[in-house]
């Protein structure tokens, strides 16, 4: 960063700082110049973190009432819900934040396709954020495997049966998983233990995340590299802070919402009948945020094939920066790129929604079809089009279309086109 | 320095001994790490468990509990074990033939782990294209000898370890 060298202003504070340099650090956190035109796709960074902290808090007061137990498990939850002070709020806090965590980080990877954040130099903020997607999903079906409902069960059931599907030692990493012949007390409780960790470790791959932001600084909605600190910046505190600040306020309206209005809506009813080893519900449906996975899974008549189709729809985003062959960043001068990025957002909503419905008939079709575009998109659609494509002219900088008569993108080119 | 690169010296020695001594030790005290995840011996103590069958009538079946999975315990009509017998190897797609699933001159019982082996589900009695069994999860259907005939399911719902104690009681595991 070319910053001035941070001086504390007290004494203390420099004698602190000489030996921890804590306040500089905050004044390069304060003083970060940001790009002044991001927009509210941006503030979801913030909203993640508060995400975070929601869910950490929540989740320590949680365990204090919370028994990892095959027995007393699903008991000790209603526990919570009828005995302990605000338990049924903070459970429900705790259960909504994971679907509202999973909403803001769909956003935010959508955003990061749109914009093209994910593209040099920003690869490796990229994997760490998906390593931190990785850890997100562990974390949420570990912890839906905790209230030992019948989803709870089953879930876990088909989940680690999924590792069964690796030739050769497939059945004997199952059994290592569960800790028993079928998902037991064991599993339940190993579960538990790396629910508790996990979000510690995404704690720390976060703080990397913002590291590495920090090294080539904040992509933009034109997605041009800008000077840094210009007249294309602003001081992160207050500008970027008080929009954050907004837009976090506003996404707990809805967050609240559901606590307060519909908080098992997002959840399955089944969960409310407590484990039962020798019943399989009728159906069986992961939460709302695995489902365009799991209709990937449930498309290839195949065991091994799916679960290999599965993991790949997923492991395929982190060469994303090297199958993105286009220079230009953003999607606003990415005529072509634009139209496929919405094709993607409509095919994923579409798997998540065949993933609930029963795997036949029209479903299995539209799951086969959206799954195939799934992968063209990443493996033909993003080389070629980025080969082939005519992109729109590229403004200068940021402050040139503003100056220019707007900070609307589409005017900016027209702008463009006269110099 | 440049001289001294080819030739193996008491110190690259040293080197290469102390990293493999180092990786034996950190090796040795992962392998118990991992292994402590494995069942343990009260979950391997419960690995064997007698059943009362006298009461099953023909054509009927019971679900008991074993190493916390289902066993599915059938005793087949003539008509049923006809049916399972009538198939050809060639129409299943993990070929298998119905008298290697059950024990010689108890063609009767059939004997297995109602366990879908495709992704872990307990299948559905009597339902299914092929009057045996039908997985609610994912759609495999097994037939009445409990072999894989449509559906993701790779294999056949497997035979666990048994015996006949006497004519009334079997011994799983």
């Amino acid at each position: 960063m070319s910053e001035q060298e941070y001086v504390p202003k007290s004494k203390a504070g420099k004698w602190f700082n000489d030996r921890l340099p804590l306040l500089t650090l905050g004044a390069h956190l304060t003083d970060y110049p940001t790009p002044k035109n991001l927009n509210y796709w941006w503030t979801f960074g913030g909203i993640l973190t508060f995400c975070l902290i929601t869910q950490i808090v929540t989740g320590i007061v949680l365990a204090m009432h919370y028994v990892a137990h095959a027995d007393l498990a699903f008991a000790s939850v209603e526990h919570i819900m009828r005995d302990v002070n605000y338990g049924w709020l903070i459970r429900y806090i705790h259960s909504n934040g994971a679907s509202m965590f999973f909403l803001a980080v769909y956003i935010h990877i959508f955003r990061s396709l749109f914009y093209g954040s994910y593209k040099s130099p920003r690869e490796v903020i990229w994997i760490i954020g998906l390593m931190i997607y990785l850890l997100m999903m562990a974390a949420a079906f570990m912890g839906y495997v905790l209230p030992w409902g019948q989803m709870s069960f089953w879930g876990a059931t088909v989940i680690t049966n999924l590792f069964s599907a690796i030739p050769l030692v497939g059945d004997s990493i199952t059994t290592w998983l569960w800790g028993a012949y079928s998902v037991d007390n064991p599993t339940l409780n190993r579960f538990f233990s790396l629910h508790y960790l996990i979000p510690f470790l995404i704690l720390g791959l976060v703080v990397l995340h913002i590291w590495a932001l920090h090294v080539p600084g904040n992509n933009n909605p034109v997605g041009i590299d800008i000077k840094k600190p210009s007249k294309d910046t602003v001081p992160f505190h207050p500008y970027i802070t008080i929009k954050d600040a907004f837009a976090l306020l506003v996404f707990m309206i809805i967050f609240a919402g559901f606590v307060f209005f519909t908080p098992n809506v997002l959840g399955h009813s089944d969960n409310y009948i407590p484990a039962n080893p020798l019943v399989t519900p009728a159906h069986i449906v992961p939460e709302w945020y695995l489902l365009p996975f799991y209709a990937i899974l449930r498309s290839v008549p195949d065991k091994l094939g799916g679960v290999i189709l599965m993991f790949s729809a997923i492991f395929i985003l982190f060469v994303l920066p090297w199958l993105d062959t286009s220079k230009v960043r953003s999607a606003v001068f990415r005529p072509i790129y634009r139209q496929f990025f919405w094709i993607l957002v409509i095919d994923v909503l579409m798997l998540g929604y065949v993933g609930a419905m029963p795997a036949e008939g029209i479903y299995l079709v539209l799951a086969r079809v959206g799954t195939i575009y799934y992968f063209l998109h990443f493996i033909v659609v993003m080389p070629v089009v980025g080969y082939l494509e005519k992109t729109d002219p590229i403004p200068m900088s940021i402050s040139e279309p503003v100056l220019n008569g707007g900070a609307e993108p589409s005017l900016a080119r027209k702008a463009n086109d006269k110099v | 320095m440049s001289k001294e690169e080819k030739k193996v010296n008491r110190r690259d020695f040293l080197f290469t001994a102390s990293y493999t001594i180092g990786a034996v030790g950190v090796g040795a005290v992962i392998w118990p790490m991992i292994d402590q995840m494995n069942p343990d011996k009260a979950q391997q103590a419960l690995a064997t468990t007698e059943v009362d069958i006298s009461g099953i009538e023909p054509g009927k079946s019971i679900t008991v509990l074993w190493r916390g999975k289902p066993i599915f315990i059938k005793k087949r009509t003539s008509e049923e074990i006809a049916e399972a017998r009538a198939v050809k190897l060639d129409d299943l797609p993990d070929p298998q033939k119905d008298e290697d699933r059950v024990k010689d001159g108890k063609d009767e019982w059939l004997v297995m782990l109602g366990v879908c082996t495709h992704l872990g589900c307990v299948p559905l009695k009597d339902k299914g294209d092929f009057n045996g069994w039908f997985c609610p999860c994912h759609g495999s259907h097994y037939d009445v000898s409990g072999r894989i005939r449509k559906g993701p399911a790779p294999t056949n719902m497997e035979i666990p370890k048994f015996e006949f104690v006497d004519s009334n009681t079997i011994k799983i595991g």
